[in-house]
């Protein structure tokens, strides 16, 4: 009875609705009051009913709730014979009710969303060689799955048939077709757009990038903020106190009316609600677009920043360095390449991965009398020749002419903040190669759309030399720019700007920079789902993808803008109603609850709005 | 030990939250320092000694109070 009761809750409150309407009606149609009275009592019996149960449930484990307060007010109106109240404030609280849980909804829907896209069922590859459906908790590390196009990667795993392309955007937030191969690595929860591809389970269940990108939305948006926990012990006591005042204002006037009035305007409702609604509908935002925040004090911080400390490396540069100019002096090129890719394959130089990658593929000789010059280069002999492959100083070593050409070129290049690979073929010089890491593509207007967000200052702290930090530096506008810092020095730096009384924001691909992560107020990094980045960090930009940092900022910024909004209405409320049933006489019970249910309903969907949020630009 | 993941209906009220802590550390077995109601995820998790109690128990004590208990998993 209890059971079904609260479970058709919501159809007692359309019942009781009904009721009221239909009373009305009597009343004024036909003018019949006795009806009409009989309609009022059988409706606020019936939506009282669950409010009952619910507050006997919470008193036998010791917890006065709004259930509480109403139930006795509710009381209270019969005991004065007030039956068109008691039936309208037991209608509006469950009507009130149901519309909280229906809007609540929606601000959960984002997350929601994601959890729903975890793979439910997979095809795997059985002992008698065949592939059976079976559901995903049935997994385990090492089985050969199947996906077909149009499935969902039921774990994260390694390609070892086939081929295809994936949309990774449950885990990216980016809905672009990835290639997969042999060899590659596929998501759970990533799907199949075409192709068909076997691959050998690495990770199940929780442990998958995506059942721990579930698991982090979900603590976070349940974390809790200062400012709630605050509240939250607020309520505790309000609530009681507010039946404490409703029984000494009774005792004391001896009118019932007002005593039951001041228990329903009570109901501590928008205030509770406000801030969390703002959280999660701003962290299912965030989820969406590739932002993970772990929780909502981080989201107080980064809404207020300072400063932001950028790692160079990785982070607003590719991370891999590349050939990006070149010169060629003299004839026959290609035959020079071979050498130069003969001699480079040797070597597992940075550099000399860079120009081999660039050169690409050639034809290679067998390499002989290789002699390595520390700091220099490398001398060796192809076909007979003599190839000396390194900076100027070898060149200079081995008597190279360089014309005037030559070193305007070579001047040229290291202006432009290059590192020189020199190719010379029995001491001439052949190849001119200029090696730099490039800066991501559009992280200039990203880092101005952060200075328009109000961030004062962009600081890059790297590992490279003075030259050439300077020169990216300048490039990206930055305010303050360090060359020649080792992992501590960079957690040195972020630790004293700290104690100069900033807010600081740390962003870094998470490998050695852990301890200025840690040290920052907000951490941020730029995780391509690794462990390391998910573990250290504050916020992880999926993907790794550097052009989510404006809109994780700017949405820290609107969370915290509407939860102050949120308790803005939430106080301003309970002021008007306080005040109103002090000083005025049109306030009753039935417009308190409606004022009450409508304040809720405005925080809701104010936070709703958060869903929506994009940065303009 | 074990631990349990239990998902609840949609939970609308902060005060339901109160409510549901309460009632599930009442169950004898239950470890109350690990028992967390997930508001927003409409969610319990906690640990349990399973010499003591049952997963059943517990989601029965859920019941109870009139909140509805969708899905269950112990691990």
């Amino acid at each position: 009875m209890q059971r079904f009761l609260l479970k058709h809750k919501n159809k007692i409150a359309l019942i009781g609705g009904v009721l009221i309407a239909l009373s009305f009606l009597v009343r004024w149609t036909i003018g019949n009051m006795f009806l009409f009275e009989i309609l009022m009592i059988a409706a606020s019996v019936l939506g009282a009913a669950p409010i009952a149960i619910m507050a006997f449930q919470s008193l036998r484990i010791k917890v006065v709730s709004i259930d509480v307060l109403v139930t006795i007010a509710v009381t209270g109106a019969f005991v004065i014979k007030n039956y068109e109240e008691a039936a309208i404030v037991t209608f509006l609280f469950l009507f009130g009710a149901y519309l909280e849980q229906r809007t609540l909804n929606k601000t959960r829907s984002a997350i929601k969303e994601l959890a729903e896209m975890a793979p439910e069922s997979a095809l795997k590859l059985m002992e008698n060689g065949e592939f059976e459906e079976v559901d995903v908790d049935e997994v385990d590390i090492g089985d050969v799955l199947l996906v077909k196009t149009g499935a969902k990667v039921p774990v994260d795993g390694t390609v070892v048939l086939g081929e295809g392309s994936v949309n990774e955007a449950s885990i990216t937030g980016e809905s672009l077709p990835v290639a997969k191969e042999k060899g590659s690595k596929v998501f759970a929860g990533t799907i199949l757009d075409n192709g068909t591809i076997q691959i050998v389970a690495d990770r199940v269940g929780e442990d998958t990038t995506f059942g721990r990108i579930i698991e982090l939305v979900e603590e976070a948006q349940d974390s809790k903020s200062q400012a709630e926990r605050f509240i939250d012990r607020f309520s505790k006591y309000y609530t009681p106190f507010v039946l404490v005042l409703a029984f000494v204002v009774g005792l004391v006037t001896r009118n019932v009316e007002l005593a039951i009035t001041i228990l329903v305007l009570g109901c501590p409702g928008a205030l509770v609600i406000g801030v969390p609604v703002s959280n999660v509908a701003g962290i299912g935002n965030g989820a969406r677009h590739g932002v993970l925040f772990k929780g909502s004090e981080v989201i107080s911080d980064f809404s207020r920043l300072d400063t932001m400390v950028f790692d160079k490396t990785g982070t607003l540069t590719v991370g891999n360095p590349s050939v990006m100019e070149k010169e060629y002096y003299g004839e026959n090129v290609e035959e020079v390449l071979s050498y130069l890719a003969s001699v480079e394959k040797e070597s597992d130089h940075p550099l000399a991965k860079a120009v081999l990658e660039h050169i690409g593929e050639v034809e290679t000789f067998s390499v002989e009398n290789t002699g390595v010059v520390k700091g220099e280069g490398i001398i060796a002999t192809v076909n007979g020749r003599r190839i000396a492959v390194g900076n100027v100083a070898l060149m200079e070593r081995e008597k190279v002419h360089l014309d005037d050409r030559m070193r305007a070129d070579i001047d040229r290049f290291e202006k432009n903040g290059n590192s020189l690979v020199l190719t010379a073929v029995d001491e001439e010089l052949k190849v001119l190669m200029g090696v730099r890491d490039k800066i991501r593509p559009d992280v200039k207007k990203d880092l101005d759309s952060l200075k328009r967000l109000k961030v004062k200052n962009l600081v890059m702290l790297s590992g490279d030399n003075q030259g050439t930090v300077d020169l990216v530096a300048k490039e990206l506008r930055l305010t303050e720019a360090r060359g020649n810092m080792l992992p501590e020095d960079k957690s040195e730096y972020v630790k004293d700007i700290i104690d100069k009384g900033q807010i600081v924001a740390f962003v870094g691909d998470g490998v050695n920079d852990s301890p200025s992560l840690a040290l920052a107020h907000v951490g941020i990094a730029m995780g391509s789902g690794t462990d390391v980045a998910i573990e250290t960090s504050d916020v992880v930009l999926m993907n790794s993808d550097f052009g989510r940092l404006p809109h994780a900022l700017g949405l820290s910024k609107a969370i915290t803008r509407n939860m102050r909004q949120n308790i803005f209405i939430a106080i301003g409320v309970v002021i008007v109603l306080l005040v109103s049933v002090l000083f005025s006489d049109w306030m009753n019970m039935s417009i308190g609850m409606f004022v009450h249910e409508a304040s809720i309903l405005a925080v809701i969907l104010n936070g709703m709005r958060l869903l929506r949020y994009r940065l303009r630009r | 030990m074990k631990s349990a993941t239990i998902q609840l209906e949609t939970l609308a009220c902060p005060s339901c939250m109160q409510k549901i802590d309460k009632a599930v550390k009442s169950v004898d077995g239950v470890d109350k320092e690990s028992v967390n109601v997930m508001f927003n995820a409409s969610k319990v998790k906690l640990q349990f000694d399973p010499e003591k109690t049952t997963i059943d128990n517990i989601t029965d004590s859920i019941g109870k109070i009139g909140y509805e208990v969708k899905k269950s998993v112990v691990r």
